[in-house]
């Protein structure tokens, strides 16, 4: 082979105090497909966005065959041939086929959109990715995803790319449309396009991609031809991060089981999930971006509607909505916490004492000097810095903001914790106090569910960890059995365990 | 703790501190100096009432990240509702049983409002359609209840028919009889302060006010915390058609007369009224007070270019302006629009 036909070399960015990629370099030939491999957060979305034009590196620079590769935004990489296909399609749902594959680059018709000169073209770029069927003039909307992210392929195609970005392609389609996609991209390997592919399921990579490149925490960590190396080794580039001691231990002894959940199924997620909780432990819940983990979290909560299953606690069943699962004892931490975690305009006293009002009233009418004494003291217990209760939550940063959030759910006494990404976003310091917290209420009897994409903190927080894959409990050991490649074999749901070598 | 509550409507009151004093002083340079005397204060004190009464209904509704775009029809169809019952009456003033057929219209009135209400709550909790739709297609529903109710035409009971407590209820001249005998206020004002008292004791003290609150900042964080968000939606759009009727009455109890289409364009000015007063139609912020101030800033205005004799065409284009300026002068305050940086990073 020649030289390559996109290359990167020394790429870093930063955001704000994180380095996302530090001095990371790769390679695609024309007819190659990259698998750009990495856990949650290690930089591989980061470095699709350099590509495609969405962020700026800091340093480093990039070559399309041979020739300078600087591109100035979305559009600009587009007319330089450099496509990305989003994990959420990026479609106008409400324009038809034709028109959204014209979109953006309109061709000689003086602002003129002379859809029957383009037509050609249209079906040209539609029977490049097997939708030969499909009416140009029909709506995208109503097509299915499988046959929308073809388009996004042929729209990508219409604009000439002669490099196509993947970023999780399979997340949203069901199986048998996975094996129809393969192929598309197996028809553009041949035409000589360069493809970089971002999957989190190895299985996946195997069968479509020729070379591999790891992410670790914005570094690069391997690369080489992807039969040289086995799931094993691959697992081992992607976890293999210094653990440090930052996981603040509370001694507390896991008691009898007393909340039961019984097949919850939800649609499309989560899959028929039974699991037991018992007194006193802390309950980690593993898994990929899209597992269905915060999905079970709002079923058990009854925030989110479910087709079936049931929870119980110590044996009596609990309606599911939301008012009697928290009259029950559950209270969700919402890993949504901008938007839906707090409400924004209240105030620290407003927002820590929202679900739990009614400890102050007597007739509606609350008593506010028992209500602000009551939350000062939740403020003072999770340490939240703030001038006073009243300052408004938007003002804090975001770890304080959490601590607010946590004890929200304290100050309504809650008994069974449902905590979704807890430390996301948030500093090292302020994690620390966080799994105290989760420690000293297990100690105190309670119970803490807590999902977490970061495999080092459940490992060494959690009593048990359940690892969940599309939408399905795949298996519950207890802490200690685990190890971090074990979790990420079963959260990409390889079936037999792999071999370990380190 | 008062002094807390009136530190938050800083903005709304300073403004309507500057509008009084510029016309004040217009008023006695080129006019004949009425403009800060007794009567004329009476004067634009009923017409503040008259808008903020309803307008605390509205306080709530977008406090609750809502609108009612209806408000204006509504009120209009409670006063028909009255008049109609006050025009069919067959005992006048004075007769036996009056009273009871007086009682009976003014629930009628009530449960007109509360009715209204109701229908806009039910269907927004209910379809999810936003409240500017359903509402723009239920204040036309109400104006066509109205001019069937009222037969396409202005109703205006026979005066024998109105009784005195009602007549009186707006009067603001110097021989009028008002509520308390040596204290000048108009029974309509005291009615408006009565309501702000209860409606700013409801929004701060009860789990009802503060779930309002949530739910107009963020709804899906009222969901997280059980709040129950159509009985809460709900209950403040029926509870604003309680307002909105009171506010008929008093409309009616000033024109004496009830036309359904005087409706139309009134939501406009309640709705100005809240946002004067510094109420945010994303939700989660307004306040009684401040309403109360917003209402007084329209009616300044009007006034005073009335005694100006400034046309009426541009009195609107100053309220107008007025409220484009203050909302814009209230986001500068509350948080940082993208434009304004841009525009100073420019220059």
């Amino acid at each position: 082979m020649t030289a390559p036909l996109l290359e990167m070399s020394g790429i870093s960015k930063r955001f704000g105090p994180t380095l996302a990629l530090s001095d990371v370099s790769l390679s695609v030939f024309g007819g190659e497909i990259l698998a750009l491999i990495g856990e949650n957060g290690a930089g591989k979305s980061t470095l699709l966005k350099i590509l495609s034009g969405a962020h700026y590196a800091d340093t480093g620079s990039m070559q399309i065959d041979g020739q300078s590769y600087r591109p100035q935004g979305p559009h600009d990489a587009r007319e330089l041939g450099v496509a990305m296909i989003y994990q959420e399609l990026n479609l106008a749902p409400d324009l038809s086929v034709e028109d959204n594959i014209l979109l953006g680059h309109p061709g000689s018709g003086g602002g003129l959109l002379l859809r029957r000169k383009q037509r050609a073209k249209v079906r040209q770029a539609l029977d490049a990715v097997g939708l030969e069927d499909l009416d140009p003039r029909a709506i995208v909307g109503q097509q299915s995803v499988a046959t929308q992210q073809l388009l996004e392929i042929s729209r990508a195609l219409a604009s000439e790319a002669r490099i196509i970005l993947f970023d999780e392609p399979t997340s949203s389609l069901p199986q048998k449309d996975v094996a129809r996609l393969f192929e598309i991209i197996e028809r553009l390997r041949q035409q000589g396009i360069g493809i970089v592919y971002i999957s989190h399921f190895l299985e996946e990579i195997r069968e479509v991609a020729d070379t591999y490149s790891v992410l670790r925490d914005g570094n690069n960590v391997g690369s080489g031809k992807i039969d040289d190396v086995s799931d094993g080794q691959i697992v081992s580039l992607m976890v293999g991060r210094d653990v440090d001691d930052l996981y603040p231990s509370v001694p507390h002894q896991p008691g009898e089981t007393w909340v039961d959940i019984d097949q919850l199924c939800g649609s499309p997620y989560p899959n028929n999930v039974s699991l037991s909780l018992r007194r006193g432990e802390i309950f980690g819940i593993a898994g990929l971006v899209g597992a269905g983990r915060t999905e079970l979290l709002r079923s058990i909560f009854g925030l989110d509607h479910i087709d079936g299953g049931v929870v119980t606690i110590d044996g009596h069943n609990i309606a599911a909505n939301v008012r009697a699962r928290m009259k029950a004892g559950f209270g969700l931490l919402s890993e949504d916490r901008k938007s839906e975690g707090l409400a924004q305009d209240l105030s620290i006293i407003e927002n820590l004492t929202l679900g739990g009002l009614n400890q102050y009233t007597t007739c509606g009418v609350i008593d506010l000097k028992q209500r602000e004494k009551n939350a000062l003291r939740w403020m003072q217990q999770v340490e939240v810095k703030a001038h006073s209760g009243h300052q408004s939550i938007s003002e804090l940063s975001g770890g304080n903001q959490q601590k607010v959030a946590i004890a929200r759910i304290l100050h309504q006494q809650a008994d069974i914790l449902l905590m979704d990404e807890p430390t996301k976003g948030i500093d090292v310091g302020t994690k620390a106090e966080i799994y105290r917290v989760m420690g000293s209420l297990a100690a105190e009897g309670k119970t803490v569910v807590f999902v977490s994409s970061y495999l080092p903190e459940l490992l060494s927080v959690c009593d048990r960890i359940g690892v969940m894959s599309r939408g399905k409990l795949q298996e519950v050991r207890d802490a200690s059995r685990w190890t971090e490649d074990d979790v990420m074999a079963a959260a990409i749901a390889i079936e037999d365990n792999i071999p370990l070598n380190h | 703790m008062l002094n807390k509550i009136f530190r938050s409507q800083l903005g709304p009151l300073f403004a309507l501190l500057c509008i009084v004093v510029m016309f004040a002083i217009a008023d006695r340079n080129w006019s004949v100096g009425n403009f800060l005397s007794w009567g004329n204060i009476r004067i634009m004190a009923n017409g503040a009432a008259l808008i903020a009464v309803p307008a605390f209904g509205m306080t709530l509704i977008i406090i609750a990240a809502g609108i009612d775009l209806s408000a204006g029809t509504a009120l209009t169809l409670c006063g028909t509702v009255l008049a109609v019952q006050l025009n069919n009456s067959e005992v006048a003033v004075g007769d036996p049983g009056f009273a009871s057929m007086m009682a009976t219209a003014l629930v009628l009135m009530i449960l007109t409002g509360c009715a209204c209400g109701l229908a806009n709550g039910a269907l927004i909790s209910a379809t999810k359609v936003v409240p500017f739709i359903v509402t723009l297609g239920t204040m036309t529903i109400f104006l066509g209840i109205g001019q069937i109710i009222s037969g396409e035409s202005t109703v205006g009971p026979p005066r024998g028919n109105i009784p005195e407590w009602l007549k009186q209820l707006n009067v603001t001249g110097k021989n009028g009889d008002y509520l308390i005998d040596g204290l000048m206020i108009p029974t309509s004002v005291l009615i408006a302060c009565i309501l702000a008292i209860l409606v700013g004791l409801l929004m701060r003290y009860t789990v009802f006010g503060r779930n309002v609150f949530a739910l107009g900042s963020s709804e899906s964080t009222a969901r997280l915390c059980g709040i129950n968000v159509p009985l809460t939606i709900l209950s403040v759009y029926t509870l604003a058609g309680l307002f909105f009727a009171i506010g008929g009455l008093l409309y009616f109890a000033e024109v004496k007369v009830a036309n359904p289409s005087d409706g139309t364009g009134k939501e406009l000015e309640i709705i100005a009224a809240v946002v004067l007063g510094g109420g945010s139609l994303s939700g989660g912020r307004g306040s009684i007070l401040g309403t109360i101030f917003g209402a007084l800033i329209i009616i300044v205005i009007r006034n005073g270019c009335t005694l100006l004799s400034i046309p009426n065409t541009y009195t609107h284009i100053i309220i107008g302006g007025i409220i484009i300026i203050a909302v814009i002068v209230d986001q500068l305050r509350h948080g940082s629009p993208e434009w304004f940086f841009h525009l100073i990073r420019k220059t």
